[in-house]
């Protein structure tokens, strides 16, 4: 094998380890559909979340025939648990949305390996995020009234609440991401189903990939579909938490009434979701050895995102404290007094702890190799995340303009059960996603195999070699990658 | 309300049980079913005896034809608390108050009456929809109410409804007929008539009825040896026995507060205590409404040993031991020249007050008023009555008692109790009343009366419940309620009014009367009969007595029974000086509670949530004691205040123990307990049995006594609806304490200022207060929306307030408010529409207190509406923001968004939906609201609604005054005005134009229509303190005092 020689060298490591062809790849990542049985690990975890979903489900069933009394609502702080886990789902969402799309437009190929993985976190959070908002509700069965729909009892909505437009980004959101999800999953439908050996699974996949047969035509539709359905996804990100983020600064109330939070909303978000991508996705590439996939350079990217988008969020806990003295308001003044020192003082710095401490952690190389390091800070941030949203929601509500309104919060078994349930329900579906679909896009990994890498000069080469009968190219030298 | 378990002692429970299972339709439907069983056939021949007994109505004999037995079943099934008893009242008797055109569905009917409390009438009108009573109201043409009620009268609706009352005769908890018990009673008497009645004693509650007294006397004719004791808890012995007499009886005096101008309250909460209390809060505040151009204020001095809400009225106010008051007022009566013997040495502070009040009341001879706690002894009193003799020119005056057996009531019961104690008692019969539970203990002992009573072969108890005193006496007789009876009672200025029935008796309860004449041997006459005949002979209504009778229903009152003003004679014996004290380190003061009176109203469930005033506790009693002494007895914060905010309290007197939670309250004297009565109830029914602590344990003989005081073990849970001062971690640095330094102040939501400012100043409240923002400013153009026809408004004059909670239950009642239970008010659910704010400012050890009645503000810029996804809060047309119920689906965002907190969310089921009797209660004008929507002030649309609808048959405008308000129909001092603010001429519209007049919150131009009316105090000079006007050095003293001059936006 001749060595050609390139004036860029690619010093990072690759994207992708170990040496994999075209087919030990398509195999290894199709062995965990393909598997016959269940290995004792899944079953344990699954056995586990599943119970978590169970708790779910029978929390459900007593809310809607008792009513959100079981949660510990309360007058004057209306919304806590339940809003609180609504805006922390959404939140954890968000990675998967940014990778597929945003990452995909700035042509960020290291996405490829975690792309399908963080968007299916992203349909499932949002499937627990949903459940929130619908269940809340004091009548949950009247829930479709929210929804524009043209009806005899002459009702119409209100569309200056910022409740509605979440109607609309939420399934917006929900919507686009499935589209997203699935449309990525085609290609490898069809894979499977060409290598499926049972009938059923023949059958089962073969509806899945709609016909797919890896025409070139399919592909070149495939790839405008794609990008344009990513196009469609980005302003998502934006549009998706700005609009979460307007159900608090339309309000009148001190700590919600601030113009920083779409942007401290998203960027809180993005955050959330990569520490959520990294703590389902360290374990699992543990489990199922795919490290060759999921390699050093992904975490080490996602932790950098992280560290970005974290430094944005405290820049947003900085400026709500700035803009509570700079305003001269006495109402925002004491919130911000209240949050630092009010009874519930010590969530804020916890999320102090949690959002801006812990995470400076990542600024060391040593920290962002190391797994241990990088599960717990994740862990960190998605409990500070949650604190966040306790922060701004329970704290501003229970003590705002008259005094003789405020009273503590305290959550009840049922809001521990609902929020652990939605976990339970989130992981269920994580388990049974990992187990039954491929996880790692297949075709899209080929295309980061040293066999996709095709370029005219590479051509010429290779052609050149073949007409002086000698052996063509091998080995991979990628065009260097924006931002990586 | 009920739906807890229900506590019955006959077997009645499985059948009962059998039925409740069942509801509406489905019962009736399944009626034969449950006859065939023999278990019912079992229980009727027990509730029915009837059946069997062939001495009554002889239609009932015939038990085998199918008519009667159905009829007795469904008559059965009612009596089983079932059915709803909807019964028309008697026709004969009805003259309307306000008439319709014939009875007309659908259109309620008032009906003039009144409801006795410790003896004293107060004169209602009650709202009936198709002769089911729904809502009182006061009556304005009587004296004693002028339209206002209290919270007791407000809550008796419910009482009436209510199914745990008694309902029918027991003999030793089995059913009998009131035959039967006349029957057994004839026996007892009849042995007591040989001897003159020695061994009969009658006990009753205080009484003012005239009836009652003309039968009372053919008692003591026929039995000229029986005795006849009156007691209550509230026993008022020291105002009776410390005043002066007229015919050598205790006289009873009035006060005429809208002649004084400077009134001494020595531990007297005047203002919602004690007979005449509604009159005299109307009067009082009458001299201080700086509205209409006045400039001047009477003013209000008070020494009191636990913070009332008349203490929190007061212009200058000195926290002082119960026990000091005497001492006090020793000095104050000889420093204007009232000799009296000197008491104990008085604290610097003391002694200044009473210098300074004493200079108050020469300055002002002739036009004062010093008035003594019910609960001080009758030396108090004295001196008190010396002082007005001396310079209370005409604002005191005296009548004849208008109780019928004034007596020294707690010597009475320890009498009784000694005689029964040594056997010489044969026959008790107890009229009203709970003296098991709530008699004097004798020193050292508990359970004095019981151990007693136990010792009297015969005993009868006739009352409302079958309560604790009932479960000791052989027979139990279901008292009528005094809605569902005849009777009369006086004012307390003498003023009769006839008790008329709304309805039927529910159950088969009796009159008091009826009872008493069957002693004294006036048989077969019915209450209304026994009644009638007394008025007939008197020369009141003897001349015409038809007209005089239908006049005096109609009206509320017997004309000309108001007594005529008698000088009184003061007994000098009675100033003598005090035995000296003993020098116990701390005492305790009983007093009556605030919501659930003496106990006897401990089933209500309106008025166990009713919060109390200044603390605002629900459903429980406490200790009451200042943060020095708490800090002495060392009761450290709580750490955990979500499961205990209260730290248990061990009080000791006369050798009996009683840990109770303690409540630190701002204001309160130090070494001092103040504990209320009425709670711990053991047999008061499902919704007030185990609600508190029983208190009567430690009560002996007098309302002051000493206690030893030490921490307790534990802790406790109060539900207080807005937390302060409760003994928590982060409650004593007080929450809602308004204090200069303090953040809040900077709020401006209670403007206050001092009389001397105002008069310099009108504006000078307003200081420092934040404005709404220009209307160039804001993208919410004031223009926006023209409101053409009627504009709703309402004005609250603060400085009125007394926040005596009487808006609170009289809006539950008017617009069928759920009650929810400790643990969920304790939860923060709690569903009142309106509530009483209370602040407080200054000094912890002697703070000022403010009460601001909060209910929807109805703004213009409604932050709730903007928010609300499904348009279930919308403007109208008039102004009002309205709740559509149905098309809630219950996102609470509303809520979130109001500023003011008055949006309360159904987050259960709270409604009773099922206990029948409470379907009855309800307003029909009204929704029942379901779970899961949101719900507030209305404005009392439903009235607004009935007042255009009238207007508009005539053809005409509302007129001002003619559309009112549930809270403000029933407020005592007129401090709720409602009305149209576009008609330029209401009284809401110049109020608004009052110099005090401001919004709560302006600066988040949500342009409310309810505005407040800054309250101002007028402090003693030599006192000084009092409110300095609000506001001042920091950052906005500049601010405009005018709209258009600097603003915040």
């Amino acid at each position: 094998m001749a060595e050609v020689k390139s004036n860029y060298v690619d010093q990072r490591p690759p994207m992708i380890g170990g040496k994999y062809d075209l087919k030990t790849m398509t195999t290894k990542l199709m062995d965990v559909v393909f598997m016959r049985g269940f290995q004792k690990g899944w079953m344990f975890g699954f056995a586990i979340v599943f119970l978590g979903l169970l708790m779910m489900a029978n929390t459900i069933g007593y809310l809607v025939l008792k009513g959100v009394g079981i949660w510990g609502n309360s007058s004057p702080v209306f919304w806590a648990f339940d809003i609180i886990n609504f805006v922390w789902w959404i939140g954890i969402g968000h990675a998967g949305t940014l990778i597929s799309a945003i990452l995909l437009l700035l042509r960020q190929k290291w996405r490829n390996s975690i792309n399908r993985f963080a968007e299916a976190m992203t349909l499932f959070a949002v499937a627990c995020a949903a459940m929130f908002p619908a269940l809340h509700t004091g009548r949950p069965w009247v829930d479709y009234w929210l929804f524009p729909i043209p009806n005899t009892m002459g009702m119409w909505q209100n569309f200056r609440s910022p409740l509605m437009w979440d109607v609309f980004a939420v399934n917006t959101y929900a919507t686009v991401s499935l589209l997203f999800w699935f449309m990525g999953l085609i290609p490898d439908f069809a894979t499977l189903r060409d290598s499926a050996k049972q009938p059923w699974q023949k059958m089962l996949f073969g509806m899945l990939a709609m016909g797919w047969r890896g025409d070139a035509r399919h592909w070149s539709r495939y790839e405008s579909a794609y990008l344009l359905l990513a196009g469609l996804s980005t302003p998502l990100v934006l549009s998706v938490h700005t609009i979460v983020s307007f159900d608090f600064s339309t309000g009148i109330v001190p700590g919600w009434h601030a113009t920083i939070f779409p942007p401290y909303f998203v960027a809180g978000a993005v955050y959330a979701g990569f520490a959520m991508v990294l703590s389902i996705g360290i374990p699992v590439r543990k489990f199922y050895k795919l490290e060759d996939f999921i390699t050093m350079r992904h975490i080490r990217n996602m932790c950098k995102v992280m560290l970005a988008t974290g430094l944005i969020v405290c820049y947003g806990y900085a400026m709500e404290a700035f803009f509570a003295w700079y305003s001269g308001s006495t109402y925002e003044l004491f919130m911000m007094k209240n949050r630092m020192f009010g009874p519930y003082g010590y969530m804020y710095w916890l999320l102090i702890l949690c959002n801006f401490l812990v995470p400076q952690l990542l600024w060391v190389k040593k920290y962002r190799e190391n797994m241990w390091v990088i599960m717990t800070v994740c862990m960190f941030i998605n409990v500070g995340m949650w604190l966040e949203r306790f922060v701004i929601i329970v704290m501003s509500l229970n003590r705002e303009f008259l005094p003789s309104g405020w009273r503590m919060y305290y959550p009840t078994a049922f809001d521990f059960s609902m929020f652990f349930g939605t976990i339970g329900f989130f992981l269920t579906l994580m388990f049974l996603f990992i187990r039954f679909v491929p996880m790692i896009p297949i075709f899209e990994m080929k295309t980061l195999l040293p066999q996709a890498q095709v370029d005219e000069h590479k051509v010429a080469q290779i052609e050149e070699a073949k007409n002086d009968g000698k052996e063509p190219l091998g080995g991979s030298q990628p065009v260097p990658q924006f931002g990586d | 309300m009920s739906h807890r378990d229900h506590h019955h002692d006959h077997d009645l429970e499985p059948v009962r049980e059998a039925i409740s299972r069942k509801t509406g339709r489905e019962f009736w439907r399944s009626l034969e079913e449950l006859a065939g069983t023999d278990k019912f056939r079992d229980f009727l021949h027990r509730e029915f005896p009837a059946l069997n007994a062939p001495e009554t109505d002889p239609s009932m004999l015939d038990a085998n034809g199918r008519r009667n037995f159905m009829k007795l079943m469904g008559a059965s099934l009612a009596l089983a608390g079932l059915t709803a008893c909807t019964r028309q009242p008697l026709e004969h008797v009805v003259p309307y108050v306000k008439v319709p055109e014939g009875l007309v569905p659908g259109k309620p009917q008032f009906y003039a009456t009144a409801m006795p409390l410790n003896g004293v009438a107060s004169g209602l009108l009650v709202e009936a929809h198709e002769g089911r009573p729904t809502k009182i109201e006061g009556n304005p043409d009587h004296p004693g109410s002028l339209g206002a009620t209290d919270v007791f009268a407000q809550a008796s609706i419910l009482g009436l409804y209510d199914p745990d009352r008694s309902q029918s005769a027991l003999k030793l908890g089995d059913t009998r007929t009131w035959g039967d018990f006349l029957n057994e009673l004839t026996g007892w008497i009849e042995t007591q008539r040989p001897k003159g009645g020695k061994g009969l004693r009658i006990l009753t509650e205080n009484s003012t009825s005239p009836t009652l007294a003309s039968l009372m006397a053919l008692v003591k004719k026929a039995f000229p040896e029986s005795k006849w004791v009156t007691y209550e808890a509230n026993t008022r012995d020291g105002a009776r026995m410390g005043a002066p007499t007229v015919g050598g009886k205790p006289a009873n005096v009035v006060y005429k507060f809208d002649q004084a101008d400077v009134v001494v309250s020595l531990d007297a909460d005047f203002l919602t205590n004690g007979p005449g209390a509604l009159r005299y809060a109307r009067d009082f505040m009458k001299k201080r409404k700086l509205t209409d151009g006045s400039n001047e204020m009477n003013r209000l001095l008070v020494a009191e040993s636990t913070l009332t809400t008349t203490g929190a009225k007061a212009d200058n106010r000195l926290p002082i031991k119960a026990g000091e008051i005497d001492a006090l007022a020793r000095a104050i009566a000889n420093a204007v020249g009232v000799s009296v013997a000197a008491g104990a040495p008085l604290s610097g502070e003391a002694d200044k007050f009473a210098k300074a009040v004493a200079a108050d009341l020469q300055a002002h001879a002739g036009k004062c008023i010093v008035i003594a706690g019910d609960h001080q002894p009758a030396a108090v009193h004295a001196i008190a009555q010396a002082i007005n003799a001396k310079l209370g020119g005409n604002a005191v005056a005296y009548t004849a008692p208008i109780e019928i057996n004034p007596m020294d009531q707690t010597a009475g019961i320890t009498e009784l109790i000694g005689e029964m104690n040594a056997g010489q008692v044969e026959t008790l019969i107890i009229l009203g009343g709970n003296p098991v539970y709530d008699a004097p203990n004798l020193p050292g002992q508990k359970d004095s009366f019981l151990n007693a009573m136990k010792k009297v072969a015969h005993r009868a108890h006739m009352s409302l419940y079958n309560d604790e005193t009932s479960a000791q006496c052989q027979w139990h007789l279901a008292e009528a309620h005094y809605l569902e009876s005849w009777g009369d009672a006086r004012a307390f200025d003498g003023t009769v009014s006839i008790i008329q029935p709304l309805i039927q008796p529910m159950y088969q309860g009796r009159s008091s009367l009826e009872l008493v004449a069957a002693i004294a041997g006036v048989n077969g006459k019915t209450t209304l009969d026994l009644v009638k005949e007394y008025w007939k002979a008197q020369p009141q209504m003897a001349a015409s007595f038809d007209q005089s009778w239908k006049q005096a229903l109609h009206d509320g009152l017997v004309a000309g029974t108001k007594l005529t003003e008698e000088s009184a004679q003061g007994d000098a014996a009675k100033l003598a000086a005090p035995a000296p004290a003993k020098g116990g380190q701390y005492e305790i003061v009983f007093r009556i509670d605030p919501t659930v009176y003496d106990g006897r109203f401990a089933n209500n469930g309106w008025l166990q949530e009713c919060p109390k005033p200044i603390n605002k506790v629900t459903w429980d009693n406490f200790a009451i004691i200042s943060a020095a002494t708490a800090t002495k007895l060392n009761l450290s914060p709580n750490e955990d205040p979500h499961h205990a905010n209260a730290k248990m309290l061990s009080i000791t007197v006369n050798g009996q123990e009683l840990s109770m939670p303690a409540w630190v309250q701002a204001g309160h004297p130090n070494d001092t307990v103040t504990v209320y009565l009425g709670y711990g109830r053991e047999r008061a029914g499902s919704v007030g049995n185990k609600t508190g602590f029983n208190t009567y344990l430690l009560k002996s003989t007098g309302a002051i006594a000493e206690a030893k005081l030490a921490a307790g073990e534990g802790s406790y849970q109060l539900a207080s609806t807005q937390e302060h001062f409760a003994i928590d971690a982060s409650g004593i640095d007080s929450k809602a304490y308004i204090s200069d330094e303090n953040d809040l102040a900077d709020r401006h939501i209670v403007r206050a200022g001092n009389l001397e400012d105002y008069k310099k100043n009108p504006k000078a409240v307003h200081k420092g207060a934040h404005l709404p923002p220009d209307a160039k400013m804001t993208i919410f153009n004031p223009e926006q929306h023209k409101y053409d026809g009627y504009a709703w408004g309402m004005a609250i004059d603060m400085n009125a307030c007394i926040g005596c909670n009487a808006c609170v239950v009289s809006c539950q009642s008017e617009n069928n408010i759920a009650v929810l239970g400790k643990e969920l008010v304790t939860r923060g659910r709690i569903m009142h529409w309106i509530r009483i704010d209370t602040y407080f400012r200054g000094d912890m050890n002697n703070p000022e207190v403010y009460f601001q009645p909060m209910m929807c503000q109805h703004c213009e810029n409604a932050p709730c509406e903007v928010v609300c996804p499904v348009n279930a809060t919308v403007h109208d047309a008039e102004g009002l923001n309205t709740q559509v119920y149905n098309r809630c689906v219950g996102t609470r965002y509303c809520a979130n968004n109001c500023p003011y907190k008055v949006r309360r969310f159904n987050y259960l089921l709270y409604g009773d939906w099922d206990s029948p009797s409470l379907k009855n209660v309800r307003n029909p004008e009204v929704t029942i609201r379901s779970r899961g929507v949101m719900e507030k002030c209305t404005f009392c649309v439903q009235r607004i609604m009935n007042g255009k609808i009238e207007a508009e048959k005539q053809n005409r405008k509302v007129a001002d005054g003619e559309i009112q308000t549930a809270c403000q129909t029933v407020c005592p001092t007129d401090a709720i005005i409602f009305g149209d603010i576009n008609d330029k001429e209401s009284r809401v519209a110049k109020l608004k134009t009052e110099a005090r007049n401001y919004e709560v919150l302006a600066e988040l131009n949500a342009r409310p229509r309810a505005s407040y009316l800054a309250p101002i105090k007028n402090p003693n000079a030599t006192l000084g303190g009092g409110a300095s006007s609000h506001g001042s050095e920091g950052g906005h003293g500049n601010e405009g005092q005018k709209s258009g001059e600097a603003k915040h936006g």
